[in-house]
């Protein structure tokens, strides 16, 4: 039976902290943050009070407000729900190929907060490539490698990012991608692409590649499909809409299969893929 | 003979070659990757190989796109 004093272990803006057990929500901004409009509890946005219970996790953040630099991290993945990121924040990722695709899952990893990511490129960012590339008019003419970076800088500065300039081919894949959670294969050439499996299944066969084939066009987005291929290999895309002559790319679709992508290696990364 | 292509059963001619199979499947050798009873398959070994009864292919064709 629970003393009058009894107390519970919660996390606060994810700093362990014990409080009185039969405190509610409400209860706990007022004592401890009493500014903050937005209280997240477990990963969800709260209106209503709740009573709080042992290993809960609050998040108290007042709208407008930079908040100081230890408790940024937790806040910024504080929607993910209980137990994502410490799933997914040792994790290196490979990136081959930093134009449509390559971007995309950048950010969107990014996002997650992985731990890091190693992008592969060795072109510069032109003006055709900001139809569907995660780039900006002012970074025309840089490195894709570094104006990425610098961009997911911004988006989360706790992501590691190591830029390598690299044309890979079958004979540097291993080295490059050695120690890599998960490789996304990200390039616009068929033969890049098909090096790509052969290289990853022939010499890192314990590191899994997600792999896309199919994207180009403005056909229906659902057609692009996430298929398990091989060990530790996954295809996604409608595998036959190649950019050709007439045909282009555009960032609906590329979009939808970088996101594909990103959704595989979170649940690679989560266990929850075989 | 019963193969496997992609998951998929399918009869072929007895000691048809992998390369063979490809020309009736209508795909060009030049953008696929190919395993073979689990092991991967490049250019330089692909000819050398006869199908067998039991045998299991895994191809994956790349378009161009990214």
């Amino acid at each position: 039976m629970a003393s009058a004093n009894a107390t519970i272990q919660i996390y606060i803006n994810e700093q362990p902290r014990r409080i009185l057990s039969g405190l509610s929500l409400m209860e706990l901004r007022d004592a401890f943050k009493p500014a903050a409009d937005i209280m997240i509890h477990n990963g969800h946005p709260m209106q209503s009070d709740v009573e709080l219970a042992e290993g809960d996790r609050v998040v108290l953040i007042r709208r407008g407000e930079i908040p100081p630099a230890d408790e940024l991290e937790a806040l910024l993945v504080s929607r993910h729900g209980p137990g994502i990121h410490e799933k997914i924040k040792n994790a290196t990722i490979g990136i081959a190929g930093c134009g449509g695709l390559g971007s995309a899952v950048a950010v969107t990893l990014a996002r997650l907060g992985v731990g890091a990511l190693r992008l592969v490129d060795h072109d510069v960012v032109e003006p055709s490539n900001l139809n569907r590339q995660q780039f900006f008019i002012d970074q025309i003419g840089r490195m894709k490698t570094d104006a990425l970076a610098e961009n997911l800088k911004r988006i989360n500065p706790y992501v590691k990012t190591e830029a390598i300039l690299a044309r890979l081919t079958r004979d540097n894949i291993a080295a490059t991608f050695a120690g890599c959670a998960v490789v996304a294969e990200c390039f616009d050439d068929p033969a890049a692409k098909r090096d790509m499996t052969i290289a990853m299944r022939r010499d890192l066969p314990a590191v899994p590649l997600v792999t896309v084939s199919g994207i180009a066009g403005a056909g229906p987005s659902e057609a692009i499909r996430i298929r398990k291929v091989m060990d530790n290999v996954w295809l996604v895309g409608d595998g036959e809409t190649a950019a050709e002559p007439g045909r282009g790319l555009l960032a609906p679709r590329v979009a939808v299969a970088a996101g594909h992508q990103a959704s595989v290696i979170l649940r690679i990364l989560l266990g929850e893929e075989s | 003979m019963e193969i496997k292509v992609n998951g998929e059963p399918r009869r072929i001619e007895p000691g048809m070659t992998i390369v063979q199979l490809l020309g009736e499947l209508g795909l060009e050798p030049l953008h696929l990757a190919i395993e073979h009873n689990g092991d991967i398959v490049d250019e330089t070994s692909i000819a050398g190989i006869d199908l067998k009864a039991g045998d299991t292919l895994e191809i994956i064709r790349f378009v161009g796109g990214g």
